[in-house]
């Protein structure tokens, strides 16, 4: 993989409780910075990336050489304005951005711990990732914000620390994984798994992981990441540098070879073993497990303003499961906000230029903050 | 209509929990949270507007009354607030009963299609009115259900709901409605104001 030095972490040394019943300590939790945290600390807003997300929300990846996932949103003057808020970006633990995850060396075997390491949940993530504001020693964050998983640890922070944000922005995510989310991602793990190069997670000692596998899992996830329509008036039926049909399986359409150099591309910046890891933790978020199957409960003493955004286009987290979390909020008298804000761009919104949705999240910032 | 604004802010205590169905671009939120209570909602049907009101920082969800209404718990506000809207509803009916369900004190203004104007406007021309407060042709109007002040009170009385307080407001000028001034009332104001609560 590629040089990790350049990464920025924190060491969690006191002992954390996952939800697995294993302890975890010393562990390695990464994250990245932007703007500056003002005198009275009071301006810090902590961002969660989704399943392939990473630390590096703005600016240059150092990594990938790539920008950042929420450059449309996270910057200065952005929605997230970096000249006013004090950003952090939180890597999560099962990751492979330098947290503690299935590539971390095992210091006794010196071998990536592959699926030796615990299976994890967004309960464990936001615990793990709650140390960073010892670490920045702020008792209150103005906000916490992110989409699609990043929006469920959104909604697990808050119910784990109710007093700990004034204000909560959970994006185009659900308080539970549904069974089509679920399906989703085991297509994607079983893609992997079949994969002979993954040999039961132990594929760092072979130097040769299971790409092929990681690859279609990225492909299929991407399609449900876009909407029908958005994939038809940019793709259609269009040929990719030909004339007519090949009459074979070669990349024939636009929309094939796009696929091929997505998946080809995501097996340069993730490990295999994360993607299980981490889909695995979406497929076991439900909020409402622990209160009874009341999702209100869940945020009962909540004094954070809460401002609930889902896209029309969304069929992977559909705007009936944001209402559901609204519901719940209105039931116990909680601020929230909500809007179902209009896009093609399918589920993946959340990371494009929709000045709907970027306009409507800046000034609801500034304004909130000012208040 | 600032003048409506106060007349409604005046009808509320202070540090009560209101909510705005229909809240539009939220000039009333905005005015209640400046000069009245800071725990106030909205719900609004229209997303541009919506946005509008979140950009303001504003709590408001977007929805329609006559379906969303459902998810707020019995009597979770002190005030439940309709502002010229009633008329647009595909069953008004059964959105009062839910502003009367989730607020303990409902206020409903309308716009009064008794006043002398537009009734002279039909008789004379023979053509559905247009006035300053009702702009849309007849067939482009989204105004279902235009009522008088009068048939207000009537559709209260029918249905055992207590008026606490009736208010016409006419230009800028604003007065109580009784039994004896009702026909007088009913013909001089733009604008019917109420408060009322389930008997």
């Amino acid at each position: 993989m590629n040089d990790l030095t350049e990464i920025k972490k924190i060491i969690v040394k006191k002992p954390l409780k996952l939800d697995c019943g294993q302890e975890i300590s010393n562990f390695p939790l990464a994250y990245e910075t932007y703007g500056k945290l003002n005198e009275n600390k009071d301006n810090a807003i902590l961002v969660f990336h989704a399943l392939t997300g990473d630390q590096f929300a703005s600016g240059i990846n150092p990594i990938t050489k790539k920008d950042g996932w929420w450059k449309h949103a996270l910057g200065p003057g952005k929605a997230f304005d970096t000249e006013k808020f004090f950003v952090i970006s939180a890597n999560v633990i099962g990751g492979c951005m330098g947290s503690y995850g299935p590539s971390t060396i095992n210091e006794i075997t010196n071998k990536p711990l592959g699926t030796d390491f615990p299976v994890i949940t967004i309960n464990d993530m936001v615990n793990a990732q709650y140390n960073l504001l010892d670490f920045f020693k702020i008792e209150t964050l103005f906000a916490v914000a992110g989409g699609s998983m990043g929006g469920m640890q959104v909604l697990q922070f808050v119910s784990n620390f109710p007093y700990k944000a004034k204000v909560a922005v959970p994006i185009a995510c659900t308080s539970s994984h549904s069974a089509q989310n679920i399906a989703l991602n085991e297509l994607g793990r079983q893609s992997i798994m079949a994969d002979i190069n993954w040999q039961n997670g132990s594929y760092r000692e072979r130097e040769k992981s299971p790409d092929k596998g990681l690859a279609v899992a990225r492909m299929a996830a991407h399609i449900t990441y876009l909407s029908k329509k958005g994939l038809q008036e940019k793709f259609g039926r269009k040929l990719q540098e030909r004339d007519d049909l090949k009459f074979s399986f070669d990349a024939d359409f636009q929309i094939e070879s796009y696929l091929r150099h997505q998946g080809a591309a995501f097996v340069d910046r993730f490990d295999a073993n994360s993607y299980l890891y981490i889909t695995r933790a979406m497929d076991y978020f439900d909020l409402t497990k622990k209160f009874d199957g009341n999702l209100s409960k869940a945020f009962a003493n909540s004094k954070t303003k809460f401002f609930v955004i889902s896209f029309t286009s969304d069929w992977l987290y559909p705007t009936s499961e944001s209402r559901d979390i609204v519901i719940a909020l209105n039931a116990i008298g909680a601020n929230v906000g909500f809007v179902e804000i209009k896009s093609d761009k399918g589920h993946d919104s959340f990371l494009l230029d929709v000045p709907d949705f970027l306009g409507t999240l800046k000034n609801y910032l500034s304004s909130t903050y000012k208040k | 209509m600032k003048k409506e604004f106060k007349v409604i802010s005046e009808l509320i205590e202070n540090k009560s929990k209101a909510l705005d169905v229909g809240c539009g671009d939220g000039e009333l939120l905005k005015y209640l949270l400046e000069n009245k209570t800071k725990d106030i909602r909205g719900l609004e049907i229209s997303k541009e507007s919506v946005q509008n009101c979140l950009s303001k920082g504003l709590p408001v969800i977007e929805g329609n009354a006559e379906n969303d209404l459902m998810q707020f718990p019995n009597k979770s506000f002190d005030y439940v607030i309709l502002s010229q809207t009633l008329q647009a509803f595909l069953n008004p009916d059964k959105v009062i009963k839910e502003l009367l369900r989730v607020g303990k004190k409902a206020i409903v203004t309308i716009p009064n299609f008794g006043h002398w104007k537009i009734r002279i406007k039909l008789l004379v021309n023979g053509t559905m009115p247009l006035t300053e407060n009702l702009p849309y042709e007849w067939h482009s109007t989204p105004n279902l259900h235009m009522c008088t002040i009068k048939d207000f009170f009537v559709f209260c009385e029918e249905r055992d709901i207590k008026i606490f307080k009736s208010l016409a407001l006419n230009k800028e000028k604003i007065s109580e409605i009784n039994n004896k001034n009702l026909n007088y009332k009913n013909l001089m104001s733009d604008l019917g104001i109420f408060l009322i609560e389930n008997k």
